[in-house]
């Protein structure tokens, strides 16, 4: 990590991954398979390390999402959850690590009685939660969006694909704010035995950018996380593995802690790895 | 589509949306992609670079069997007491007006260098042309088609198998059009580098909806010449059923600048002012019913148009059928091409401006127009293209003197379903077909 030179005071996402680098980003389905269950399952992971915690809005077309998460999105909207009993769980939760909503275009646009960003993000903002990530929104409809968020000081997360490239990048990176959600592989979400080369030839295109890079997409294991900071990256992203968890677990609760744990230390061995590799340029270790 | 005047099209065609409607929604690794289809629509669809519209029209007229005919329909101008004409697309090689775009895009494919093809399909009618279409350019095809729309539309499946084309039952959700579409965006979010997403109707992302427009707008073109050889003038009214809304969008391509209203003027044609007024009317499927079942996120129709509210899905902001907290329902309709939540965003913006009328027929009248034209002309017309026909029987007199409906494809794949849905019930326009029983 470089020093920072931004004028702009850092949001509490990009100091949440700044001071926690390598920071642990984990993400479940919010009604998955009730509220009730989601904020116990919300506690375990920041007990567990997470430094940021995305929660999924369900959207009945998440054409983003592999297999595992449809189905966790499937169980949460026959939950009957609904965006209004996602914001109260939001207003309950006391997490140490910022919340971020993820969620589809749709979701955001018909909150209130007319199709328009606002009335989402002022009810995100009033919530306490710290920005938002909208898979089926690239830069180029963002902009009202990104004007409500900027007025309510949440961030816009962007995600850069392996397909992201030149101009479309330096726009990209123009406008991220928190952090750059760097898709590891082409394709959906879902857990994988390793990680893609693809991973590491896009944090080489990032490498020039000062901005916060978290990876995602198929980081399942604690290996994963440690490979995926040795190349670079600020943060980790883990969703499927999750909710596996959550879907097959006789106590979830305490497994998702203990695989939060497992993804932390993976991610902090990987920096020490670097560490090693460079030691004229010591990195702050994680305890 | 006119290439008459490139410069004027290019600036036109750059936009990505109509009024509110259309735009890019999709993941950012699809983003490069839509450049890059982008770029091919303008050169080679618009301005005929390497000659591709000359190569595109000559395949459909040699291998596609265009143009069809206009058809003065005998026994419903005497039933209706006006000249009814009709458009012949169920003439097309594959029996259905899907071959227009899905030819036109293969080629597209081809000639920008992707290797695979994949689809989604509803009725089956799209995978089927667009496996036709890979077939005959030598394209690798994988089609996506939800369970239940393989198990009502077997001899489609049939047919893209036989063409060499896999298909994958997609079995989410209510296994329609939209989990199919889910799915084919999965792929390609998957392989976008080599391969072409050929998106079956005018929905989806800019340029899907007017690059799919423009491989239609044969049809209207046609029609609009031939309606002025044989009747000396332009209709009173165009009828087509929509679904995404390709056949729409197709016929009344052509005739959208036919009216006062100087929004609608195409400059590029060079026929602005027009002072023919044509009116258009988009039949949709009214299914069992037009009220929404809230509780179960049951929509009992398919009429977006006619029901829907704006919102995004599968790329586009457009109209949809969805619950007021923006989840998307599961629609209804006796025909599987038109059992879709959304429309394409073109057609969300004329109904909007009130250039398009939107209307709507239940599954009954729709199966009584398919036996009817069956009956009285002797051709077995889709279930979809009978929702058209359906309303033809119930409001020809707003329609006026000379009307031309567009037969957007053949029947044949439907023929079970129909067989099925005539037993359950009384319908006066069909044959006793409890004899096909025994
Ligand atoms: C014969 C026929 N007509 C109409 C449709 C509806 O599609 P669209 O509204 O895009 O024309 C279909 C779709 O499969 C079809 O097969």
């Amino acid at each position: 990590m470089t020093d920072d030179s931004n004028a702009a005071p850092e949001s509490d996402i990009e100091t949440a991954i700044r001071e926690n680098d390598p920071a642990l980003i984990t993400y479940i389905t919010a009604g998955d398979p009730s509220l009730e269950d989601t904020k116990r399952y919300v506690e375990a992971l920041d007990r567990g390390g997470s430094d940021l915690i995305e929660l999924g809005l369900p959207f009945s077309e998440p054409v983003a999402e592999g297999a595992t998460i449809q189905a966790a999105i499937n169980r949460a909207l026959d939950a009957g959850t609904t965006p209004e009993g996602f914001f109260e769980l939001v207003d309950d939760l006391e997490t140490e690590a910022p919340l971020l909503v993820m969620t589809y275009y749709n979701m955001i646009l018909q909150y209130g009685s007319e199709p328009d960003v606002r009335p989402f993000v002022e009810r995100a903002a009033e919530a306490g939660l710290s920005g938002i990530i909208v898979p089926d929104l690239p830069a180029e409809e963002a902009d009202p969006l990104r004007e409500a968020c900027d007025d309510h000081g949440l961030d816009l997360v962007f995600i850069v694909a392996p397909t992201t490239e030149g101009e479309r990048l330096e726009t990209i990176m123009s406008q991220v704010s928190g952090f750059a959600y760097v898709q590891a592989r082409l394709g959906t979400t879902g857990a994988r035995a390793d990680v893609s080369t693809a991973t590491h030839e896009s944090l080489e295109r990032l490498s020039e950018y000062d901005v916060p890079k978290a990876v995602g997409f198929g980081v399942s294991e604690g290996d994963h996380a440690a490979e995926i900071v040795e190349a670079g990256a600020d943060g980790v992203i883990v969703g499927s593995a999750l909710i596996d968890i959550v879907a097959g677990s006789d106590d979830p609760a305490a497994d998702l802690e203990a695989k939060a744990e497992e993804l932390k230390r993976g991610a902090v061995r990987g920096a020490e790895s670097l560490t090693v590799d460079a030691e004229d340029t010591p990195e702050p270790e994680q305890p | 589509m006119s290439t008459s005047d490139p410069e004027h099209n290019r600036e036109r065609d750059s936009e990505s949306t109509f009024g509110d409607y259309g735009g890019q929604y999709v993941p950012e690794a699809l983003m490069p992609a839509l450049q890059e289809l982008e770029d091919a629509y303008e050169r080679y669809v618009l301005e005929n670079e390497d000659g591709f519209m000359d190569e595109f029209r000559e395949r459909m007229h040699d291998f596609g069997g265009r143009p069809t005919p206009l058809q003065r329909a005998d026994r419903l101008s005497e039933r209706y007491d006006r000249e009814i004409y009709l458009k012949r697309e169920d003439l097309v090689h594959g029996g259905a007006h899907k071959l227009n775009n899905a030819l036109g895009q293969v080629l597209l494919a081809k000639y920008m260098g992707k290797e695979r093809i994949i689809a989604e399909t509803g009725a089956g009618q799209h995978g089927t042309a667009t496996a036709m279409a890979a077939a005959h350019l030598d394209m690798p095809c994988e089609i996506y088609m939800g369970r239940t729309d393989v198990n009502r539309q077997r001899p489609n499946v049939y047919r893209m198998r036989m063409n060499g084309a896999e298909v994958n039952p997609v079995e989410a959700g209510s296994g329609t059009l939209k989990e199919a579409i889910n799915e084919t965006f999965r792929d390609w979010a998957t392989t976008v580098e080599t391969t072409h997403y050929v998106i079956g109707s005018v929905v989806g992302p800019h340029p899907f909806p007017k690059l799919v427009r423009d491989f239609q707008a044969v049809i209207g073109r046609e029609a609009r010449e031939q309606i002025r050889e044989k009747a000396g003038r332009l209709p009173d009214s165009v009828v087509a059923c929509a679904g995404g809304g390709s056949n729409t969008m197709g016929t009344f391509h052509e005739f959208v600048p036919d009216c006062a209203d100087p929004r609608f003027a195409n400059e590029s044609s060079g026929r602005s002012p027009r002072d023919e007024d044509v009116d258009l009317y988009a039949v949709e499927a009214g299914g069992s019913s037009l009220e929404i079942d809230a509780e179960e996120g049951l929509a009992p129709n398919s009429a977006t148009l006619s029901t829907g509210t704006d919102g995004v899905l599968h790329g586009a902001m457009t109209k949809l059928l969805q619950s007021e907290e923006g989840q998307i329902m599961e629609s209804h309709s006796v025909s599987a091409g038109l059992d879709y939540a959304g429309v394409g965003p073109e057609l969300s913006y004329l109904a909007e401006t009130g250039r398009v009328t939107p209307v709507s027929v239940d599954d009954e009248a729709a199966l009584n127009g398919f036996h009817r034209l069956s009956r009285l002309e002797g051709i077995i017309p889709a279930l979809e293209s009978s929702h058209a026909l359906g309303y033809l029987e119930e409001s020809h007199d707003e329609l006026g003197d000379l009307v031309v409906v567009n037969v957007s494809g053949r029947g044949d794949k439907d023929l079970e379903t129909v067989l099925e849905e005539t037993e359950k019930r009384d319908l006066e326009a069909a044959p006793d077909v409890e004899v096909f029983d025994g």
